[in-house]
């Protein structure tokens, strides 16, 4: 299996409280350090809770955002400028809202030609074509091509949207929680769609939720995400049921599954640090039940933790 | 734009407005061809004629110069410059604000710094230094008034922009091979076009008013040509001894700026989307109430809602959002209310206490009782001392119950002082108690903090402490774990599972997650269009569903721990309220569909225990004891 797509180091730091002149008054780091590495056909999820990261992330992955420090190779070619024409027709992102991602005052047909126009260049009949041909793959019908958003339900939205990721022919989609928008019987539509093109054109997803069991339900390998970094990555079908790191565990003990008595999972505290003075050591800490004086001093890198799986904690949970 | 008419007629004022307007503009086009005197020609022999004289239909000036004639080409003259400042005032302003809030940061710090300044100076004093500057004449005096109304513009578009360019299309449009340049103006603009209307509708009036000043004042028009101002100017030494000369063109004015003022007040609402819904009139106390029949008490339960029917009329269109809907809940017992979006599950909450907006919102049938006692159709007083105090709600988001200026602990107090006559200090205790209650960590500090300062689930908890502010009887909670994560949500379910289980207390819980169901209820009712399809106790209906909507729906859910798998997906989409099919409204979307499913209305049939609306059930449900 290729490798489809490489982060090494990636990282993000937002300036706050920015004066016209002069230097800012504190530094958020939204992404410390990420390396990730995605093969061809395959689709990774990533979850975490809000205020991860997660969309950071995946906005430096789509050349949306310039990340302060680390390298994107896409395809074996790295992409060191955050232009999202050159990005665009390699990877593209579907996004979380489906309806407030088209513009409102435009016609189908004139969001789906941009792509095809501005990144392929393609003559008239050439892009009805291949309108037509993407709109058939989405089971979408050809006259809803001239009507504006607003006339379209979330799922058939949604669909629109990954219509466009199409039309711009990339072959790596970063998937932003589409599907949270969406009421379950629609979700199950779109998620088995994103199946079958997956199968068909061969796509490597970046799938990010928070809804762990549709994670688990649709991805090959998954990512943990904690306050700006990966605390633990591993198989799908590893990650939720043998968790190593305690955050994870504590993700999983908290998902709702019907029958399972209602108590809440152990934790301290439940606030996340605070980004402007993050503490020294494992940022988990204040909340973990296992945490050490050595997790206050050290941050815990990532291990192998046997099985391909991978963990950051000091102390983690034994298979 | 035939509806964008009917609306701006539909305001008298505006349509006054207009009409005066109109008749103005096509005088002053016409004024070239209209049989009128020169307007420049001097005859001091006939200085200060009054109006109805001989050949001078208003009179002369001065210097004899016929004022009708002056006065439509003086008119003339002020309205285009009027225009022109306005446009020219409304393009550079949009430009400087567009460009503001797309690109943000420091350049949006720069521009927005260079408008403040402008707009510190007070706005006359500005035009006069800038004619001051570049010496007087009408040219100088509209780029003056273009000049002084630029922050405006700006300022305005620029908060529009700042919403737009947040916004999704603009990332998608990026990624799709856009520029800067291409995204302005293609993308952004349209967007921004009725906000630009909207501003320059309720300006220009302004604007023909400062030139006119600046005339008046001698900067503007140079003689002998005639424009508004200038001819109040030159009438000015003779306002005593012949007042017609200032009243002509004083009176022209008044009409010009009021009539573009009720214009353009006309447009503003017209376009304005939120009165295109016909929202037009301010909502009721409670929900507006329109039974033919009530049921007969029944006796049953603490919270006992029957057949109750919601509609909404908009326009000519019904929309039966809630339709026969019958529940019951025990003390002590939770009831879970599950289904997609739109299904109907708000409403039915939202009915019970006359919450639902009206208008567009009835309820038409049915009858909810507490106690014994019916709120619906109660009189609001009675209504307003039960919300809160015997029947308290959550919702999604409590920053819609919270008040973002004052402290979570004084709102907590207030809310229990509304309904008991406890001292200021006991009510503040009990808020910190109840705070500790809902196992906010460090709570007597945290009653200081305003909602703001909290993260969303310590916002979550604030609002279970103040629906529990007063020992409600039942909590009607409509998803209030939706927006949080699932560390949160577990604790927050766990929370109100012990608060159920300590005091008795009633909860009608609303979610469309099944597993939250599965923990958290007793019982559990599955709406789709408005209908219960099908109602028993948790586990078996989780277990063993017997409508088919509410099987295939369980099939849709992926649940933690099964690994990868495809995922039974229902084709097609709930039907719209407004127009639900004769039958079964299930039958479009059911494999099990037969023609008895599509002839007439399906009863919710079985036993007090287990109910079902399907003729073809997936499991007997009277069987199952
Ligand atoms: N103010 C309103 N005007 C017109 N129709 C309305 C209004 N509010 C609700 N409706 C309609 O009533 C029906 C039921 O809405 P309701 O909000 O109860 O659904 P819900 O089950 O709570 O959905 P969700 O899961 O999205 O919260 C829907 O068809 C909705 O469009
Ligand atoms: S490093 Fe320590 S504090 Fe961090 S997760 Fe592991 S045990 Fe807990
Ligand atoms: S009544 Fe008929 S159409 Fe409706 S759910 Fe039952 S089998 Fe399907
Ligand atoms: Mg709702």
């Amino acid at each position: 299996m290729s490798t489809a797509l490489k982060a090494a180091g990636l990282e993000k730091t937002f300036a706050v409280g920015k004066p016209l002149f002069g230097p800012p008054k504190g530094l958020v780091r939204a992404v410390r350090p990420t390396t990730l590495e995605v093969g061809t056909g395959e689709t990774l999820g990533i979850v975490g809770e809000s205020g991860c990261g997660k969309s950071t992330l995946a906005r430096m992955l789509v050349g949306l955002l310039a990340p302060s420090a680390g390298t994107i190779e896409i395809e074996g070619e790295a992409l060191n400028r955050a232009d999202p024409a050159e990005f665009g027709r390699r990877i593209q992102y579907v996004f979380q809202d489906p309806i407030s991602s088209l513009n409102p005052r435009k016609t189908i047909r004139q969001i789906m030609e941009v792509p095809l126009r501005r990144l392929h260049g393609m003559g008239r009949p050439a892009r009805e074509q291949r309108i037509r041909e993407i709109f058939d793959s989405v089971n979408l019908r050809e006259e809803f091509l001239d009507r504006y958003p607003h006339e379209f339900s979330g799922g058939q939205a949604q669909r629109i949207g990954v219509a466009r990721a199409l039309a711009a022919a990339a072959r790596i989609l970063v998937l932003d929680e589409p599907v949270s928008a969406l009421d379950v019987s629609v979700q199950a539509q779109v998620l088995n769609l994103l199946a079958r093109l997956r199968g068909e054109f061969n796509l490597t997803y970046l799938f990010i939720s928070h809804d762990l069991a549709v994670v688990e339900a649709v991805s090959d390998r998954i990512v943990v995400l904690y306050f700006g970094a990966v605390v633990e990555s591993g198989p799908a079908e590893r990650v939720f049921s043998t968790p190593r790191h305690p955050y994870t565990r504590l993700l999983a003990q908290s998902a709702p599954v019907p029958g399972r008595p209602l108590t809440a999972p152990e934790q301290k505290d439940t606030e996340l640090p605070d980004p402007l003075n993050p503490p020294p050591g494992c940022a988990f800490a204040n909340r973990c039940p296992r945490a050490t004086d050595i997790c206050r001093q050290e941050d815990p890198a990532l291990r192998p933790m046997g099985g391909d799986q991978f963990a950051a904690c000091h102390h983690p949970h034994e298979v | 734009m035939s509806a964008f008419l009917k609306l701006l007629f539909r305001n008298r004022l505006a349509g006054a407005g207009a009409v005066v307007l109109a008749i103005i503009v096509v005088l002053v086009l016409l004024t070239p061809v209209l049989p009128l005197q020169p307007p420049n020609v001097t005859d001091t022999a006939d200085r200060f004629l009054r109006p109805f004289s001989e050949g001078h239909l208003l009179g002369t000036d001065h210097l004899g110069r016929d004022l009708l004639s002056r006065l439509l080409w003086g008119t003339r003259l002020s309205l285009a410059v009027g225009f022109a400042a306005a446009i020219v005032a409304a393009v550079l302003g949009a430009a400087v604000g567009i460009i503001a809030g797309y690109f943000g940061g420091r350049i949006d710090n720069t521009i927005m710094r260079g408008i403040d300044m402008l707009m510190a100076f007070p706005y006359i004093l500005l035009a006069l230094a800038i004619v001051a500057a570049l010496g007087p004449g009408l040219m100088n005096a509209l780029i003056a008034v273009a000049a002084v109304n630029i922050p405006f513009f700006a300022r305005n578009i620029r908060g529009i922009t700042v919403g737009l360019a947040g916004k999704e299309f603009v990332d998608a449009a990026r990624l799709a091979g856009l520029g800067h340049g291409r995204i302005l103006l293609f993308e952004l603009l349209p967007n921004v076009v009725p906000v630009i209307v909207i501003a320059m509708s309720t300006t220009i009036g302004w604007m023909i008013l400062e030139t006119a000043g600046l005339s008046f004042l001698g900067l503007g028009s140079q003689p002998p040509q005639a424009d508004l101002g200038s001819m109040l100017g030159e009438a000015r030494s003779a306002m005593i001894t012949a007042p017609h000369t200032s009243v002509v063109p004083g009176a022209m004015i008044l009409l010009i700026v009021m009539s573009i003022n009720l214009l353009g007040d006309g447009v503003r609402d017209a376009l304005d989307p939120r009165l295109k819904s016909g929202a037009l009139s301010r909502p009721m106390a409670a929900t507006l109430v329109e039974r033919e029949r009530v049921p007969e008490a029944r006796g049953e339960g603490l919270l006992d809602i029957q057949e109750l029917q919601t509609q909404f009329h908009v326009g000519r269109r019904i929309y039966r959002a809630v339709d026969g809907v019958s529940l019951t809940l025990e003390p002590g017992e939770s009831l879970g209310i599950i289904g997609e979006s739109g299904s109907g599950k708000s409403v039915t909450a939202l009915s019970v206490m006359g919450l639902v907006a009206s208008p567009p919102g009835v309820i038409t049938g049915g009858a909810a009782r507490y106690k014994g006692q019916d709120l619906i159709g109660a009189k609001y007083p009675r209504l307003r001392s039960l919300r809160g105090d015997r029947i308290a709600y959550i919702f999604q988001d409590p920053l819609s119950t919270l008040h973002p200026l004052y402290r979570v602990g004084d709102q907590l107090a207030e809310a229990i002082l509304s309904h008991h006559s406890v001292s200021k200090a006991e009510a503040m205790q009990r808020a910190v108690g109840l705070l500790e209650d809902v196992r906010i960590p460090n709570a007597e500090n945290r009653a200081r903090a305003y909602p703001h300062e909290l993260s969303g689930g310590m916002r979550q908890r604030v609002g279970i402490a103040m629906a529990l502010a007063n020992e409600p009887d039942i909590i009607i909670a409509d998803e209030p774990t939706t927006a949080l994560d699932v560390t949160v949500q577990a604790q927050i379910l766990a929370l109100l599972d012990d608060l159920r289980r300590d005091r008795g207390l009633a909860i009608l819980f609303i979610t469309h997650d099944f597993g939250v169901v599965g923990q958290l209820c007793d019982r559990v009712a599955v709406m789709y269009a408005g209908r219960i399809v099908e109602e028993g106790p948790t586990a078996e209906v989780l277990d063993d569903p017997a409508h088919p909507y509410t099987a295939r729906l369980i099939a849709c859910v992926p649940e933690l721990g099964q690994g990868r798998r495809e995922m039974a997906a229902i084709p097609g989409l709930p039907p719209a309220v407004d127009n639900l099919p004769e039958g079964c409204a299930f039958a479009p979307r059911c494999d099990k569909a037969t023609p008895a499913c599509r002839a007439g209305d399906i009863p919710l049939a079985g036993t007090e225990r287990r109910r079902v609306r399907c003729i073809h059930p997936e499991t007997d449900v009277e069987a199952v004891a």
